[in-house]
């Protein structure tokens, strides 16, 4: 049987998820790792893990990774776990490659799934912006690190109760805080909230230049749809971060997602819950948003916006 | 105030029809366009307005071969002082390890206050480097900033953290910072800004110039090696409508009455 810790950012599906990857691995033992977790949270996770390792929280209660790495990296290295896993998240970009490298560990990153293969671990992952797979296998070593995907691997419908006792894991030895926490601040609120819109229609790079958002937003009036868009979008200041759906953006949760000119990426899909009706009109056949859109259009948005928007107005009358 | 900032040439893949090539390790290259990674361009021009702000020095590296150099031209167009070319047969087939160990290599020994770098790539999206960096230099780190001001031996950096949240940390420097997009508007460059700078050498650093031992990086000192590439399976893909616009539009039109609540 093999050791897998996973570092948690406390209960939840990515919690579980993570779980059932490492379990996908075959015969192993699966403990949880947290920072400063309540009582409750730490029994929470042990429903999910054979073993919880509730860390110390750093100053300021929040997530730190040089913290976390100086916390972990001596432990992680005494107890000697075949691997190591981590949700590849804002927190675990920040943290995963700089323990790999405290641990002298190989590490797959953004894994889509992971494959034991003997002693080794190979993984599938995404390149170019999901539109190529590739498999990669880590060289052969005493212990390896990966960080999953969020979504990749489904949390069970109900936690295996596994009934994981709860320890408590050392605070690093003789560590100076380095990074301190000013304030947590969340992204502006905008004049529109997206997170509650039935029907949203989501532009992406597609769209070029700021003066064609015209083409979307007179489409957006037509459906009676709140206009969305990708990080792109914002990035170029042509529309408020708070219309941006994706992991760093909004979460929403509609009845129709109309996405125009997207590409899909995993950033910006995992923002789109709910199981809506998913429409995509791109150029790019192998853009990776037909993957998950229900209907989709090759063509070019340029034409075929307006005529929807026609179209939809017509009916209207 | 001394600042590096590492960056990679990248295809742009994004209007392309990709191809596996025989190998079936490689994409045919033939169609595509190569530019500065765009995190790394945000990371040029977050070190560019450091410096305009704080006065010293900017330098930019790459690892990569002879056609890698004209991402260190543009980043020298866009005010960097200096370049360092790492380049060596014994770099090629470097994971993002052995990257980091080039990188770490050229730093060692240099007075340096702040390295910056794009917080991933557009065609490996592994975001290792900065992280692998920070750990071999023993430098602090932060992931995915969205914004950085320095003030004397302190940086403040804002970040992306979990839930759509940000968070607002202090450090000292120095220290490696990883650079989101829309952290700034890059400048633009043109081809007169690269004509200028033309004319400025760019030393090329291999292995043995960086002291390093050819086995610990390229493909021999790869902890993650590619397999194969492969097309990403169809499976329960979209049902692609066909016709003429007229047609799909009007398919569409239907379908969105019918299951998108219209």
């Amino acid at each position: 049987m093999r050791e897998v810790f996973v570092i948690t950012e406390g209960p939840g599906d990515e919690a579980c998820e993570l779980a059932v990857a490492a379990r996908a691995l075959g015969d192993v033992r699966v403990t949880a790792i947290v920072f400063g977790a309540d009582e409750a949270a730490a029994a929470q996770l042990g429903r999910c893990y054979e073993r919880v390792v509730n860390f110390p929280a750093p100053d300021g209660a929040c997530f730190d990774g040089d913290y976390a790495a100086a916390a972990l990296a001596p432990w992680i290295a005494a107890e000697a776990p075949w691997l190591v896993l981590l949700g590849h998240t804002n927190n675990g970009m920040d943290l995963a490659p700089l323990l790999a490298a405290k641990l002298d560990r190989p590490m797959l990153a953004d894994c889509l799934s992971l494959e034991q293969r003997g002693e080794q671990l190979a993984g599938v992952r995404t390149v170019y912006g999901g539109k190529v797979h590739a498999r990669v296998v880590a060289a052969e070593a005493a212990g390896y690190l990966a960080t999953v995907r969020p979504g990749a691997y489904a949390p069970p419908d109900s936690p295996p109760e596994c009934g994981g006792a709860v320890e408590a894991g050392p605070a690093p030895e003789g560590y100076a805080a380095r990074r301190r926490l000013v304030e947590t601040v969340a992204a502006e609120a905008g004049a529109v909230d997206i997170s509650q819109a039935e029907l949203l229609l989501a532009v992406g790079r597609g769209i070029e230049e700021e003066d064609n958002l015209e083409l979307v937003q007179s489409l957006a009036e037509a459906l009676g749809a709140e206009l969305a868009c990708t990080r792109p979008v914002v990035d170029k200041g042509w529309l408020e971060k708070s219309r941006q759906v994706g992991t760093s953006g909004q979460t929403v949760k509609p009845k129709l997602y109309l996405a125009v000119g997207v590409s899909g990426s995993f950033q910006h899909l995992g923002g789109v819950k709910g199981g809506p009706f998913v429409v995509a009109i791109n150029q790019d056949a192998a853009a990776p948003i037909f993957a998950a859109a229900d209907v989709g259009i090759v063509g070019d948005l340029f034409d075929l916006v307006p005529l929807l928007e026609e179209r939809i107005r017509e009916r209207k009358g | 105030m001394d600042i590096y900032v590492c960056i990679k040439r990248v295809a742009d893949t994004s209007e392309v029809e990709i191809e596996i090539d025989r190998s079936g390790r490689a994409l045919e290259e033939e169609d595509f366009s190569f530019d500065i990674n765009e995190w790394d361009n945000f990371a040029v021009e977050a070190a560019v307005q450091l410096k305009e702000q704080h006065g010293g020095t900017v330098t930019a590296l790459t690892v990569g071969g002879e056609d890698d150099e004209e991402v260190l031209r543009r980043a020298l167009a866009m005010g960097c002082d200096a370049a360092l070319h790492l380049s060596d047969e014994a770099f090629e087939g470097s994971d993002a390890w052995g990257v980091a160990t080039v990188l770490a290599a050229a730093l060692k020994g240099k007075p340096c206050d702040l390295v910056l770098l794009g917080a991933v790539s557009g065609d490996e999206g592994r975001g290792q480097v900065g992280g692998f960096l920070a750990g071999m230099l023993d430098l602090p780190l932060v992931a995915l900033a969205t914004g950085l001001t320095v003030d004397g031996a302190k940086a403040t950096v804002r970040h992306e953290v979990e839930g759509g949240l940000e968070r607002v940390v202090e450090l000292g420097l120095p220290a490696v910072v990883t650079v989101q997009t829309g952290i700034n508007e890059p400048r633009y460059v043109s081809i007169r800004g690269i004509r200028k700078v033309s004319g400025m050498e760019i030393p090329v650093l291999g292995a043995g110039e960086l002291d390093l031992d050819a086995s610990a990086v390229g493909a021999a000192g790869a902890r993650v090696t590619l397999e194969e590439l492969f097309l990403p399976p169809k499976g329960e893909g979209a049902e692609i409508l066909e016709g003429s616009d007229d047609e799909r539009i009007d398919k569409l039109v239907d379908m969105l009455h019918e299951r998108g609540g219209l």
